[in-house]
């Protein structure tokens, strides 16, 4: 985990490598605080792994270790698992995240190429996240709109009727969209709040 | 003071009524928007948005309500617009941008111009406008399941009441539970879930098992790509699946109920997660529901992206929060399932047939549909049909009939090639088995499979090869690896048909397709390695030139593997001065000669087709041709400007 120059705690008492900055630490509080309402029978792993997913974006491994000692069962056990399963992650998806149909339809009509081509513009393979984290790109099996092949998810907006040259376009509409908010926020702050500026996309 | 189930539906009733004949008795107009995923994709919330607006600008009013999905999905995002004082009927709009929505907010709504040019039909018979019941995407469908869906608002329970919703289970509930399982039995209620086995027979086994803890599970964990009737019956109308599992609770004993639902459905798992409130609230759900003797209570279960969940045992083992991974069957769940105990299993489609039958009753229902599989199949039909969505026809229809009479048939004049039924686990059929009735034996026996029920139709230019290879990628990944023939033996063949879509194919490489098949159905204990090679089998058997062409000419006949195409620019026919191809390159690739001859560099093209899409249709000048070296070459000159 990047920690931005700031100091870091041990989260478990006995695993050093394991260091989150006071932020996190108060993240994974919070998770800890909410995990312990469960019970603690094997049949609520899921669920559990499925609220950590939606509060982190992604499965942390200090997330897995808190699963886990709450169910009493190991880390290992939580990871075959979790890893069984397609909806969860291991690392953190991007601000923007890329969901590319390749269902039955939409490979039909050609969602492969758009998948490449989001592949190419952001120099990332399915599965990544972009160096600034902007964007990641994900694969998904239908997302149940087959009428409207082929399909991109960007973010919260769903793009149908894909064409390649699109994809060039949708891209930099988030990048512009995103610069806007920066110079909106510079005129409302002149004094920049003492925070880890964005990386620049 | 004990209320009998009778009683308290009657309350229930009463109220929906009263709510239905006061929507229907106000002058106000009603604008019915159909906001299921598949709605919202197509842009049915900037729609909404648009008639808000539009309405409070003109300073006119209307109710607007959010239904489900009608499986029109060709026209969405579809609107339905009731509007009393103009004297029209109501009236079916497709594809209602919020443009649309505007002008008819203006123009219909505030002045009751209904702008006829902008309509489909009218949804009840009339003398003014043709009804859409008469157009034969309409009129031929048989809809049993769907019956409500795009009809009612999902999030309000009494609009599913006023319909006539849970009367099944209040009269049920007086019922000797052996009568509610006789009545299933004589039915003929196969399970929808793709296999065809008979309801009634497991809701006996259920009920026999000696335990005084049962489960009832509902299985909405469609993982097929391509079929969504499921996800679309669950957020349009959830609560015809909620009494259909509380009836079979009555009917089996049990007192828990679990529906296992994608989380990739966010749309579905939040209405389904209300609708399940709402049910407890009115008595529906929890104990003594309707004041008979029953307890039973629902929760929402989110699957999370495994394909083999499907398989009931493989889900049972998921909720109990292990991988999901198949058992062996017997014993079956309906003896020993969910925690070692008796577990009723079924699919939504099932669960949502039986108030249906329970209603209507059995000679009803078996009135519709052929003897040995009676009722109706829900397909979403999609790829090359001029009318894609939901489509639910009584079982025994031809396939000719679905696609080319209610679907339309194949656009721009191409020819049908093939259909692929049941997704990865089903096979295609080609122009020969258009007569085939689509009931679970007939389609078995053509090597098809009713399977989850989507259908993708394919024109000429479809490769079967390549779809193959797209349903081996999924099944090899899906895989659970439990089984070596499915784990090793998909991954084999995968490799074969990757080999063959790059243009590297062996002699010999068919009939190796053809054996390792074979082991694969044989040695998979589930239904997912069981039926994986169904793809590779029926496209062998049925369309083996394509699979000849690949290997011996190295050519695509349906021009799809793009290592085997090559892209080039007809100069007879090239403007030369237009730079649309040129323009929209992705890669560059595209580029024009001192003598202004245009021509596209091979070793640059990803072979995306754009150029194909932008090449004005005057001139039509990109030709797609197999095997790549018929590509006439034009050099490329040397690159001059170097600019960043």
């Amino acid at each position: 985990m990047a920690s931005g120059g700031k100091t870091t705690v041990a989260f478990f008492d006995n695993d050093a490598e394991l260091s989150l900055t006071a932020e996190e630490a108060a993240a994974f509080d919070g998770l800890k605080a909410k995990l312990a309402g469960w019970g603690r029978e094997r049949g609520r792993l899921i669920p559990m792994l499925q609220l950590v997913q939606d509060r982190l974006a992604y499965l942390h491994p200090v997330a897995i270790r808190l699963v886990s000692e709450h169910l009493e069962i190991s880390a290992s056990e939580v990871y075959g698992v979790a890893t069984f399963y397609n909806q969860f992650r291991f690392n953190p998806p991007g601000r923007h995240p890329i969901k590319v149909c390749l269902g039955t339809a939409c490979h039909v009509k050609g969602g492969e190429i758009i998948l490449e081509n989001f592949e190419r513009k952001l120099q990332i393979k399915d599965g990544q996240t972009t160096a600034d984290r902007e964007f990641s790109i994900d694969r998904v099996a239908c997302v149940g709109c087959c009428a409207l092949a082929p399909v991109a998810i960007v973010g919260e907006s769903l793009y149908g009727k894909m064409q390649p040259s699109k994809v060039e376009g949708i891209v930099l509409r988030v990048k512009i969209e995103k610069e806007q908010q920066e110079r909106t926020a510079r005129r409302h702050e002149p004094d920049p709040p003492a925070q880890l500026p964005p990386a620049s996309g | 003071m004990s209320p009998t189930p009778p009683h308290s539906y009657r309350r229930l009733r009463d109220e929906a009524d009263r709510r239905r004949r006061e929507v229907a008795e106000s002058a106000l107009p009603k604008i019915h928007i159909g906001m299921a995923t598949c709605g919202i994709a197509a842009g049915a919330q900037e729609t909404r948005t648009a008639f808000e607006e539009a309405l409070a600008e003109a300073g006119a009013q209307a109710l607007i309500r959010a239904v489900g999905c009608c499986g029109h999905c060709y026209a969405e995002p579809v609107v339905v617009i009731d509007h009393p004082q103009s004297g029209f009927p109501p009236i079916f709009y497709p594809e209602v941008n919020a443009g649309k929505a505007r002008m008819l907010a203006k123009l219909f709504i505030k002045e009751g111009d209904p702008r006829l040019e902008h309509i489909l039909g009218a949804t009840v018979a009339n003398e003014l406008i043709p009804s859409v019941m008469e157009f034969p995407r309409f009129s031929l469908e048989h809809r049993l399941i769907m019956q409500r869906c795009g009809r009612i608002d999902p999030e309000d329970i009494y609009d599913y009441i006023a319909e006539g919703g849970y009367a099944a289970l209040a009269d049920a509930l007086a019922r000797r539970p052996e009568d509610i399982i006789g009545a299933v039995t004589r039915s003929g209620l196969r399970g929808r879930g793709g296999a065809g086995f008979p309801t009634g027979r497991k809701w006996a086994l259920a009920r026999e098992a000696a335990d005084p803890e049962k489960y009832v599970i509902c299985n909405a964990d469609e993982g097929d790509p391509g079929a969504y009737m499921d996800r679309t019956l669950l957020e349009s109308n959830p609560h015809q699946v909620i009494e259909g599992m509380v009836i079979g609770a009555h009917a089996v004993g049990a007192g828990r109920g679990i529906i296992y639902v994608r989380a990739e459905y966010p749309l579905a798992v939040r209405i389904l997660t209300r609708a399940v409130e709402h049910a407890r609230e009115f008595g529906l759900l929890g104990r003594g529901i309707l004041g008979s003797a029953l307890d039973f209570d629902i929760e929402v279960f989110q699957g999370s992206g495994a394909f083999v969940c499907g398989e009931e045992t493989a889900l049972i083992r998921s909720i109990e929060g292990f991988r999901g991974m198949p058992v062996h069957r017997p014993p079956y769940p309906a003896v020993a399932g969910l925690g070692g105990r008796p577990t009723l299993i079924n699919n939504v489609k099932t669960l949502a047939s039986v108030p249906v039958i329970l209603q209507d009753g059995v000679d009803a229902f078996r009135a519709v549909g052929t003897a040995q599989s009676p009722g109706t199949a829900v397909f979403s039909v999609v790829g090359s049909v001029v009318h894609p969505g939901l489509v639910e026809v009584p079982m025994g229809t031809s396939l000719r009939t679905l696609i080319f009479d209610i679907c339309g048939g194949v656009p721009r004049k191409k020819k049908f090639k093939a259909v692929q039924i049941g997704g990865p686990s089903g096979g295609y059929l080609s122009e020969a088995h258009l007569d085939t009735p689509i009931d679970f034996d007939s389609l078995a026996q053509a090597g098809a499979m009713m399977g989850s029920g989507g259908m993708v139709v394919m024109d000429e230019d479809a490769c079967l090869v390549d779809v193959s290879r797209f349903f081996l990628d999924f099944t090899q990944k899906e895989s659970c690896g439990k089984c070596t023939f499915c784990r090793i033996g998909t991954r084999h063949l995968l490799e074969i048909l990757e080999r063959l879509t790059r243009g590297e194919g062996r002699e010999g490489d068919l009939e190796m397709l053809q054996e390792l098949s074979e082991d694969v159905r044989s040695g998979s204990l589930c239904g997912l390695g069981k039926t994986a090679p169904n793809p590779v089998l029926t496209s062998l058997r049925y369309f083996r030139e394509d699979y000849e062409a690949h290997v011996r000419e190295k050519r695509c006949p349906g021009k799809m593997c793009r290592p085997l195409i090559a892209y080039y620019i007809d100069l007879a026919k090239c403007a030369r001065g237009c730079n649309a191809c040129e323009g929209c390159c992705p890669v560059d690739a595209v580029f024009i000669t001192h003598d202004r001859k245009r021509g596209i560099d091979q070793a640059k093209c990803v072979k995306c087709g754009e150029c194909v899409v932008a090449c004005p249709p005057e001139y039509d000048a990109v030709r797609r041709v197999s095997p790549p070296h018929l590509a006439p070459i034009v050099e490329r000159p040397p690159a001059e400007e170097k600019d960043a």
